[in-house]
């Protein structure tokens, strides 16, 4: 019950929060639009991307709003296989989305763990966890990722465990921060007093009171990730050429953009572009009406 | 009157790096059942270690140097956590200073109360809800089943100090220990509070320590008056008879200090100097910097003089006609 009733009050108070601002509205539209597009794609999309048999070759490198050899009008042009390009991005927004909230949710789950531990613990364990965040973030991001998808190969899975290898320590260090300076308050005290146990205190009442700074850094950290695995799929290492994500279509795209045909690299460009843009805007939208020193 | 806690030459130090403090250095002090004894004394004077340490909330650096808290016959000092751990908020209990912040700001009332009952004893969760709502009725919250779905912000300052005390009184604790629970309240919202927990403490038979450093307080609401300077007791008696002939020059200071006690119009009096650096105490008798009756004797410690009702920590005790 206690559970549901935190949560009711803290996405209240988000919800009004970010409907009191007109640009970060646009944002949560833009985000639920986006997120409705992914999930509906295979009912939405004109034509299936990865049926071979629904493609024709003889439409490719088609122009937007040009139609096919078939009557089909493909509103934002054909790729170099005569793909329909509002299709493959529905289906790659589907992709990209995914991986990035499976591993941004995976890495908040195992950054907030790790975090609290380190804060409640103290001492040499809180030491070992935090001089290995420090050693993540000291690494480029992307270096990690790429590293890890070499040794490991390609596939969906690996590129959501390297996400989240390269994403948790940012969970971990902000969590710590929250659940020490929390720890310090007399509500703390005041529940140790009453002789509740410490694993209660650390995740009844330490750990709802860092969720307003989670909620923050998650939705950031979605956002971080989605641009992290478009960028390790244009580079090639990222998610298989079978499951096309934006950032695979932005590369696919890349290769004959010099030769005029915008359409395959910039349309997939822009929707990634909104999409993190608008995730961030909301997430920043969050980060002040959730702050408890900013908010009234 | 039976005997619920007796503080036997408690010591309290903290090591630090600039040395060791000793924060409370020799603490005697008893508890009957039914009894309210108020500690006062000035900031840092170790008022609140003392209870601290009682309750075995000690944080590191701090720890007990010495002594013995023997509470309901038992030696507190010689548990482990998890034994204290049992016992806090079953059988010994804390009120703190400001109820703005000793509860947690995201969870119910009720999820905190019941969360309390549950962590001391096995029942279902209606009836701890049960408990919980028969504990805030107690402290005088009007339709306290409601409340319980509140959060403490929806609270006034008053209130949430009841709350917390309903908190403590959850499980019926022997002892409680109140550190400043009305310093920041106001006096009308104070007044319904002591009135409240004087008739719990007679009700419910428990002893209770009122940290503070109001004398008016302490003298409308305790039986029994500890005076602390420098981390120990200088003067230990009947609220009345401390009062009204103090034997330390240092409470008959504390006493003149209180503005009721000046003459209108008149500059308000004070102690003169300031109270000793923890880390740099003077030698003997700690007072003896401030005090006007200072002689070379007090450069000796001076032992606590050993009556019952009344003892004192000083050589040249007031209005005894030396």
């Amino acid at each position: 019950m206690m559970a549901v009733l935190t949560a009711d009050t803290l996405t209240a108070r988000a919800l009004k929060g970010v409907l009191d601002s007109p640009k970060a509205t646009v944002a949560l539209s833009v985000c639920i639009l986006l997120v409705l597009a992914a999930v509906l794609a295979p009912v939405i999309a004109p034509q299936n991307p990865y049926d071979l048999m629904q493609i024709d070759l003889f439409d490719s490198k088609l122009p937007p709003m040009s139609r096919g050899y078939s009557g089909m009008l493909y509103i934002l042009g054909t790729d170099t296989q005569g793909r329909d390009m509002l299709s493959a991005m529905l289906y790659g927004l589907r992709t990209s989305l995914a991986v990035g909230l499976t591993a941004g949710v995976l890495a908040m789950a195992l950054g907030t763990m790790l975090g609290l531990i380190a804060a409640y613990m103290g001492g040499r364990v809180d030491a070992l966890i935090m001089r290995f965040v420090d050693l993540m973030l000291g690494l480029p991001t992307i270096l990690v990722a790429l590293m890890i998808l070499v040794v490991f190969g390609q596939g969906t899975g690996k590129v959501i465990l390297a996400l989240i290898f390269v994403q948790w320590a940012y969970f971990a260090r902000t969590v710590r921060a929250t659940a020490m300076v929390e720890a310090e308050k007399d509500y703390v005290v005041a529940a140790r007093c009453l002789g509740i146990s410490p694993a209660r205190i650390l995740f009844a009442h330490l750990l709802p009171n860092c969720l307003p700074t989670l909620i923050v850094i998650g939705s950031i950290q979605v956002a971080n990730a989605i641009a992290a695995e478009a960028t390790l799929s244009f580079l090639g290492i990222g998610l298989p050429i079978t499951e096309p994500s934006l950032g695979l279509l932005i590369a696919n795209g890349y290769q004959v953009l010099l030769a005029g045909i915008y359409w395959m690299s910039v349309y997939p460009g822009l929707l990634l572009l909104v999409l993190v843009f608008a995730i961030n805007v909301l997430g920043d939208r969050l980060r002040l009406v959730l702050n408890p020193r900013l908010a009234a | 009157m039976s005997t619920l806690l007796k503080v036997d030459d408690l010591r309290v130090w903290f090591e630090t790096p600039a040395g060791t403090i000793k924060a409370v250095d020799g603490v005697n002090l008893t508890l009957n059942r039914g009894e309210i004894v108020g500690l006062v004394g000035e900031s840092g004077s170790g008022k609140s270690i003392t209870g601290f340490s009682i309750i075995g909330l000690l944080d590191p650096p701090g720890r007990i140097a010495g002594g013995q808290i023997a509470f309901d016959g038992t030696d507190l000092t010689g548990l482990d956590s998890e034994s204290l751990r049992q016992l806090r908020g079953r059988r010994i209990a804390m009120i703190f200073q400001d109820p703005m912040m000793t509860l947690n700001p995201v969870l119910s009332i009720g999820t905190q109360m019941i969360e309390t009952v549950l962590t001391h004893r096995k029942v279902s969760r209606a009836e701890a809800r049960q408990r919980a709502s028969a504990a805030l009725g107690r402290v005088g919250i009007p339709s306290p089943d409601e409340r319980l779905n509140a959060y403490p912000h929806e609270f006034s300052g008053g209130m949430r100090q009841r709350v917390a005390i309903a908190m403590a009184l959850l499980h019926e604790p022997d002892l409680i220990i109140a550190d400043e629970p009305t310093t920041a309240l106001d006096v009308t919202i104070q007044a319904q509070i002591l009135s409240v927990v004087q008739d719990l403490v007679a009700e419910m038979g428990m002893g209770l320590i009122w940290i503070s450093h109001d004398l008016g307080v302490v003298a409308g609401l305790a039986n029994r008056i500890a005076v602390m300077y420098a981390g120990r007791i200088v003067e230990e008696g009947a609220v009345d008879d401390v009062l009204d002939h103090p034997r330390h020059p240092y409470t008959q200071g504390l006493i003149a200090s209180t503005p009721m006690a000046n003459q209108r119009g008149e500059p308000l009096r004070q102690i003169p100097g300031m109270a000793p650096r923890p880390l740099n105490r003077p030698e003997g008798c700690a007072f003896r910097p401030r005090c006007a009756y200072a002689t070379d004797a007090c450069l000796a410690e001076p032992d606590e003089t050993h009556g019952t009702a009344r003892r004192w920590r000083c050589f040249h005790p007031l209005g005894l006609g030396q």
